[in-house]
């Protein structure tokens, strides 16, 4: 059993979307335990798949007994270990907590919804998973449509944003494929340990040179990296609340962890540093990236798109670490992808709460709700407190290796970049506390309201998001672990 | 002037699929129409299509099954040696299934998307539905 984790990781999600999709047709209450069992399945899967590479490093699994390069493998390592089980739980966590959102807002159509829903996470873990370029590109397309369809099941302006998604989105897509192209064309290989053990000799052509550039500015494409973020925005205000903080916590990071992936595995580190001298203008333009992002995030006047514009220069702090190319760099942006999801998800199923009741998330909708949902906009208070990175919650640690990075690669503007996006979080976030707590609701003629009554959020709803909450403060606590015993073997022993 | 001509010839199934590329791209970014747009894209996808197609094709090359293997072998007789250089590589080519799989499915969701733009502001003109938005 425990020998086929990484396959049923992929299996059991994919064939459960086809029995939800008829489900949705039969009786639409199956399709959500169908989906809990298949999830749960992916988390139990993917923690059992960390404990064995904690025991024997890498973890290889022929599909088919094809041995590689000529088969696909999927090999989980302490990189890709971590990162799917950050991807199932948070996965899993979403899908119990807007059970009720989901009811409310698409009473018709939960079949296609959770289809679609599953289905994007079987793309999110296939792309972890698996050890072939290619097969990547494909599982990244699966990810990509079923999220184009999750989006466009939003609110009235959703399909113009997710085609605008889509365009961008496709680009990004046949960019990377058109890189593996030329990857192709010189290695012969599409495997990616295989293309790695041949690429060394062939470390100066311009044809390698092409490829590594064209890929990077595919996944810059698809993770919203700042010139080319134009797509995220709206799509993710516009989406389903469900859909929102299933995607805006996961697809970002996924695809900050195959730029990582290509980085270290498939062209190696002394290539990426060594060989080309990019690292420092890409550290600049993540600099941009945060800066953009967080005054772009002061201009909005809805909390959806607040947090949109904030992924942005979230997906710059990772970046930027990644390509500062020293190990503390390296180790503050794969924390990050862990604890910006959960972070993510934190603030964005407190979104999904406050729509569930108020029907809104404009700044003016929110006069007066910690009066009448405490737990909600505790847990956002939490979330906030992480993303600002205050300790003991878990974004101050990742920022803390961010910054030491920055610092020892004597890279001064990007550690400025950092503070400065911090304070105006701290700007951002305090301003919709302030609205929240001290503003008095006002009924239509103006006048305020009376003694706001408790209306929480259902407890199916509360209860997710409060263990989210504590989740931030336990991770953050046991940031140490997570660094010595997973992220100090998952960067290769080149980047010191 | 003399060298460009046999540079551009020599790669010309590069020079074609970055045209193609190019005008792809130009459509998608200059039209104004969401369907123009759309074909835009598809040509792009297209283009990449074309590229992996032609870097499996081999000049004087043919399809890489051999002939009557298993009948020589059961004869008894040793069939001669296999010369890579005679067949063309196929791999380039079979990805390329999965990726017009891929290139139909994302066209049907863009033209499905384009649909749900219609049937909401009556038109597929962007600079009319964003003046739409706007509410002007």
């Amino acid at each position: 059993m425990s020998q086929h984790y990484p396959v049923l990781l992929v299996i059991v999600p994919l064939l459960s979307a086809f029995f939800i999709s008829a489900a949705g047709w039969l009786n639409r209450r199956l399709c959500f335990p169908i989906a809990v069992a298949a999830l749960s399945v992916a988390v139990f899967s993917s923690v059992g798949l960390l404990l064995r590479v904690l025991n024997e490093n890498v973890v290889l699994y022929k599909l088919g007994g094809w041995s590689p390069p000529w088969g696909i493998v999927y090999s989980v390592d302490y990189l890709n270990g971590l990162v799917l089980v950050v991807v199932s739980v948070v996965a899993l966590l979403n899908l119990v907590a807007t059970q009720r959102s989901v009811e409310q807002e698409f009473s018709e159509k939960i079949g296609a919804f959770y289809t679609l829903y599953i289905l994007f996470v079987t793309g999110l873990l296939g792309i972890v998973v698996t050890g072939d370029a290619f097969n990547l590109y494909v599982l990244l397309e699966i990810a990509s449509l079923t999220g184009y369809g999750l989006i466009a099941m939003g609110e009235a302006r959703a399909p113009l944003a997710t085609l605008n998604y889509l365009y961008m989105g496709t680009i990004g897509a046949s960019f990377y494929l058109l890189g593996i192209g030329y990857l192709y064309i010189v290695t012969g290989s599409l495997n990616m340990a295989d293309i790695s053990a041949i690429l060394p000799s062939l470390y100066h052509s311009r044809t390698v040179l092409a490829a590594f550039i064209i890929c990077m500015v595919g996944v810059w494409l698809k993770m919203a990296f700042f010139p080319l973020h134009a797509w995220l925005p709206n799509a993710y205000t516009y989406a389903p609340s469900a859909a929102s903080s299933l995607i805006a916590p996961l697809m970002t990071k996924v695809m900050i962890y195959v730029m990582i992936r290509l980085m270290l595995t498939v062209f190696t580190p002394e290539f990426v540093f060594g060989t080309l001298t990019l690292s420092n203008s890409v550290v600049w333009l993540a600099v941009i990236a945060i800066v953009m992002g967080a005054v772009l995030a002061l201009a909005q006047r809805n909390l959806k798109k607040m947090l949109a514009y904030i992924i942005v220069a979230e997906v710059g702090y990772m970046v930027g670490g990644a390509w500062l190319g020293n190990r503390a760099g390296m180790t503050g942006a794969i924390l990050h992808i862990a604890n910006d999801a959960l972070m993510t998800l934190c603030v964005f199923l407190v979104v999904g709460n406050i729509v569930y009741k108020i029907k809104g998330y404009a700044f003016d909708d929110l006069k007066g709700l910690f009066r009448k949902m405490p737990f909600t906009m505790g847990a956002f208070v939490v979330g906030a407190l992480s993303i600002i990175g205050v300790p003991p919650t878990c974004g101050f640690f990742s920022k803390w290796y961010l910054i030491l990075g920055s610092i020892q690669a004597g890279h001064y503007g990007f550690m400025a970049a950092l503070l400065f996006s911090s304070l105006v979080n701290v700007i951002l976030f305090f301003r919709v506390i302030e609205i929240g707590y001290y503003e008095p609701v006002q009924d239509h003629e103006g006048h305020e309201a009376h003694a706001e009554r408790v209306a929480e959020a259902p407890l199916s709803m509360l209860v997710p998001l409060l263990i989210v909450a504590a989740g931030l403060v336990v991770v953050g606590l046991y940031t140490g672990d997570i660094v010595e015993h997973v992220i100090e073997f998952a960067i290769p022993k080149g980047i010191v | 002037m003399s060298d460009l001509i046999p540079f551009i010839v020599a790669k010309y199934n590069y020079w074609i699929y970055i045209t193609l590329m190019m005008i792809g791209l130009y459509a998608m970014i200059a039209k104004n129409n969401l369907v123009k747009k759309i074909v835009g894209m598809n040509i792009f996808q297209t283009a990449i299509i074309l590229f992996y197609v032609s870097i499996g094709a081999k000049k004087g090359a043919t399809i890489p099954i051999i002939e009557h293997a298993h009948g020589d072998a059961a004869r008894g007789s040793v069939s001669h040696a296999i010369e890579i250089a005679h067949y063309i590589n196929p791999l380039p080519h079979v990805l390329m299934l999965t990726a017009i799989v891929v290139s139909v499915a994302t066209l049907g969701v863009a033209l499905a998307l384009a649909i749900r733009v219609y049937n909401r502001h009556k038109t597929l003109e962007e600079d009319e539905i964003i003046d739409q938005i706007k509410g002007i």
